[in-house]
């Protein structure tokens, strides 16, 4: 069994495996990681750190890119709402 | 700052293959890659522990490919994403963590590009949906920890690269309702034939066709729209078309992608040569810079094989060394690649998937109708923001080139955003 | 193919300024680009409106230039992003809060709105600049644009009026006649050049290439409300041989930062050079420290037309040129945007002998060649 701990998205805390990506962990709680310039909800596309549609704060720092970024126990993540 | 007589840039099979090989000839070689383990997209690792099913095969290749990297005692610096280069002989990084960012220096003799491809994507209604990923994109968030088990996807597109991911995403337990080849089933027959030329090819293709027996293979078929469930939000079907009737096929996930274009963003930068899209080298994998070397899908989109053998001919050139056999390697690979390019060129119909209000840009969400008029990319760019976003153009640039026929034109430092710290490092 | 009443020679900010204004009044109208319209100094600029005081003849030509654009926003497309959010002048000491009273008294008088800030109203008003600053000067009515959809939207309106746009070089411009690349000759009772730094048509134009670093950063809603410049910047702009920075910081609609300056001289190289933009993000550290950690997504460098009084040159090319057909609206500077409608009405004063609304004198090019006639304090 694969470790899990906890990591808080928009207030929620929820429980990732160790080695999830910061955006799989978005996808997982079905929370778009940005608004668009015309108010688009946005989720990740490219997974490969390209196309930037997955960018969100992590840890108090804006526009991460959160494919290429593993989940750690009590990372805070906060997206365009 | 750290000096390397041969810096490697990508450590996808090229990168790896060519690290080996220089390293193993006595350079001291250090790769960069900016994933946060080697392997590129075709080897990506999994980050989270990958379902143990008897069915999941452990690449030997790759695995074998990993040991002799390490081996070789090559330095691998993972997560690292190159932003300045000079063609004199320095670079910079960024290296991400979680919690900062760090700006290292580097010093190179001679350089090897192997930098891969990307997916194109191009615009149709609906596209930017949550719900909708590329195809290869769908499979790397997977890998990242992203569950997809119980859940119906369509995969679409064209390219080998869709049954692979069909075929990936059918072992982490989603149902594949369909796979979408816009090639007509004409074109594919003869890269299909082609392949007993190449048994290894083969074996692959016959791997994923076993794997989805059951899942229907719509040739000649494109997606014209993904479309939106509750409140507009979230995707719940896409629309399909053989050029003749549509229907709507339900669906939570849609993995859309048109193939690959190579990540040249270094080699234009640098001032390489070009040829119809891809760097131009010799029959040792060298540039028009003559200490500047490139392998695998730079050169043209050749797959596995092709990637290994070119990354292996440049990491021995760049320690003076040929190899004839791999030269004939490279050489019959090439062919497979022009089979390739000819069986997944895009159709026509693609131009016309966008409708006006379809978003081109998704960093700026510049419309199709508001791209009409312009002289070039440039004039566009100017007008509308068009590729001005964080993607610096890689997605929709392609989309541009294929819908309007104009070629992106300047590559500038920055090549990936930096914090303004990044340029604070004294020279 | 017929004569034309105006040849403008240049598609940016200014050259589409003025193909405007003559279309307005019914004139025929050809303009002439060798590149891409807007592509040159008018896409790499920082897009701002704003009165600058570094001589009454500036601060007249802006303030009066201001005023048209203030007039005219309500005209411009959604794409110019025109935004009244003013400037502050921001003073780091006694010294320039000295010179932020003397100015408000220079604008007072000239009818701008300006207003002193305390340190307390200064941070009120830009939470992000560090403490320990000395206050500034606010300057409400000042604005910012995007400048290649403003000129795209001047140069479409003079088009809309019957203007022709010919995308070629023009090889040579005298005596009427301009000949294309293209191979077409056009002819023209009057020719203007309004080309930047590109002056091969009239190699006596005494424009100064002035090379500037941009950078934009990805988007950061609330980080920044006005234009801030340093009260340094003039002390930059004044520089005569010695590579500058001054902190000029700019916010767009989207909550991007646009991020200058930098001034060089005897620099014809386009690329972006490390030791600049290094020194300019320290400067601008020094007065926002939260800056260094933005992202930041492009790099970019232009030329300014400077001339060597600091003023353009605006009407007839006599004392550089014999040629009475020929006419300039060159040498704008960092003010190309801001003077460019002013710019544009002042030329047609002059080439229909109409009373301006300022007095044009101060920017005749004839004033080079004979400086004993124009006095300006």
């Amino acid at each position: 069994m694969p470790e899990a701990f906890p990591v808080t998205i928009n207030g929620a805390t929820c429980l990732v495996a160790q080695g999830t990506t910061v955006a799989a962990a978005m996808l997982l709680v079905e929370q778009p990681s940005r608004i668009s310039v015309t108010g688009e909800q946005r989720a990740a596309l490219c997974g490969m750190g390209i196309c930037f549609e997955c960018s969100a704060v992590v840890n108090g720092t804006s526009h991460r890119r959160t494919c290429q970024i593993l989940c750690e126990r009590n990372m805070t993540v906060e997206t365009d709402r | 700052m750290t000096r390397a007589e041969v810096l490697v840039i990508g450590a996808g099979p090229a990168g790896i293959a060519a690290a080996t090989a220089a390293s193993e000839n006595g350079s001291k070689v250090v790769v960069l890659d900016d994933n946060a383990a080697p392997g590129g997209q075709i080897w990506r690792s999994a980050t989270v522990e990958e379902n143990n099913s008897p069915k999941r095969r452990s690449k030997d290749t790759k695995r074998r490919a990993l040991e002799r990297l390490r081996r070789s005692g090559a330095q691998v610096l993972s997560s690292r994403c190159v932003f300045t280069v000079e063609a004199s002989g320095t670079l910079q990084t960024l290296h991400e963590a979680a919690s900062a960012s760090l700006v290292e220096k580097f010093h190179f003799e001679k350089l090897i590009l192997a930098t891969g491809a990307r997916e194109r994507f191009l615009p149709f209604p609906g596209w930017t949906l949550p719900g909708v990923f590329g195809a290869g994109g769908l499979q790397a968030l997977v890998k990242g920890g992203y569950p997809v088990a119980g859940k119906r996807v369509v995969v679409a597109g064209t390219g080998p690269l869709l049954l692979a991911v069909a075929a990936h995403l059918t072992e982490d337990g989603a149902i594949i309702s369909s796979v979408v080849e816009q090639a007509a089933l004409a074109r594919l027959a003869p890269f299909a034939a082609s392949l007993w030329a190449h048994p290894a090819k083969l074996l692959q293709g016959a791997r994923y066709r076993s794997k989805l027996w059951k899942t229907p293979y719509r040739t000649g078929c494109w997606v014209v729209e993904a479309v939106a469930g509750r409140a507009g939000q979230r995707l719940k079907a896409v629309r399909i078309t053989d050029g003749a009737r549509i229907w709507t096929e339900p669906c939570d996930l849609l993995a859309c992608g048109y193939h690959l274009v190579p990540n040249t963003e270094i080699a234009t930068l640098l001032g390489c040569a070009f040829r119809d899209g891809f760097v131009q080298v010799d029959q040792a994998q060298r540039t028009s810079l003559p200490n500047v070397f490139c392998a695998g899908e730079l050169t043209g989109i050749a797959g596995l094989e092709a990637a290994m053998v070119q990354g292996e001919i440049a990491g021995l050139a760049c320690t003076g060394r040929t190899d004839a056999s791999l030269q004939k390697g490279a050489e019959a690979e090439r062919i497979f690649s022009e089979r390739m390019e000819k069986a997944f060129a895009l159709r026509t119909e693609l131009r016309s998937l966008p409708q006006p209000e379809t978003i081109v840009c998704r960093c700026e969400d510049v419309t199709f109708a508001s791209l009409r008029g312009y002289t070039g990319w440039t004039d566009a760019k100017l007008q509308t923001r068009c590729g001005m976003g964080p993607c610096q153009g890689r997605i929709c640039g392609p989309a541009v080139e294929h819908l309007l026929g104009w070629k992106p034109v300047s590559v500038r430092q920055p090549l990936f955003p930096v914090p303004l710290q990044a340029f604070l490092l004294p020279e | 193919m017929k004569p034309f009443d105006i040849l403008i020679v240049g598609a940016g900010i200014v050259g589409s300024a003025v193909a405007r204004e003559c279309a307005l009044i019914g004139w025929r109208v050809g303009v002439i680009e060798a590149g891409i319209p807007a592509g040159g100094a008018t896409a790499a600029g920082m897009g701002h409106v704003v009165v600058m005081d570094d001589s009454p003849a500036q601060l007249s030509l802006t303030a009066f230039s201001r005023s048209l654009w203030r007039q005219e926003s309500g005209k411009l497309p959604k794409s110019a992003e025109y935004e009244s959010c003013g400037t502050i002048w921001v003073a780091a000491d006694e010294e320039e809060m000295a010179e932020v009273h003397a100015r408000q008294k220079v604008y007072d008088k000239a009818g701008i709105e300006a207003h002193a800030l305390t340190p307390a109203e200064l941070a009120i008003e830009e939470p992000n600049l560090r403490r320990g600053l000395a206050g500034g000067l606010l300057v409400p009515q000042d604005g910012v644009l995007y400048p290649p959809a403003a000129a795209g939207f001047y140069l479409a309106e003079a088009r809309r009026l019957g203007a022709e746009v010919f995308l070629a070089r023009a090889l040579s411009a005298s005596q009427g006649r301009v000949s294309l690349s293209n191979g077409m000759n056009l002819v023209a009772e009057r020719i203007v050049l309004a080309v930047g730094v590109e002056c091969e048509l009239l190699p006596s134009l005494p424009i100064l290439k002035r090379k500037g670093h941009l950078i934009i950063t990805d988007c950061y809603p609330g980080f920044l409300h006005h234009q801030l410049v340093e009260l340094g910047y003039l002390k930059s702009a004044h520089k005569v041989v010695e590579d500058s920075v001054a902190f000029n910081i700019q916010p767009r609609q989207t909550g991007q930062l646009l991020l200058g300056s930098s001034r060089q001289y005897s620099n014809e190289k386009p690329e972006a050079e490390a030791e600049m933009l290094r020194r300019m993000i320290e400067r601008a550290k020094e007065y926002m420290p939260g800056l260094e950690k933005l992202s930041a997504l492009r790099v970019w460098t232009g030329f300014r037309a400077a001339t060597t009084d600091k003023l353009p040159l605006i009407g007839p090319a006599e004392g550089l040129s014999e040629d009475r057909s020929l006419w300039l609206a060159a040498g704008f500077e960092g003010l190309g945007v801001t003077n460019a409608p002013g710019a544009a009405r002042l030329l047609l004063d002059g080439m229909l002998g109409r009373e301006s609304a300022i007095d044009a004198k101060p920017y005749l090019p004839a004033r080079l060649t004979e400086p004993a006639r124009f006095t300006h304090a």
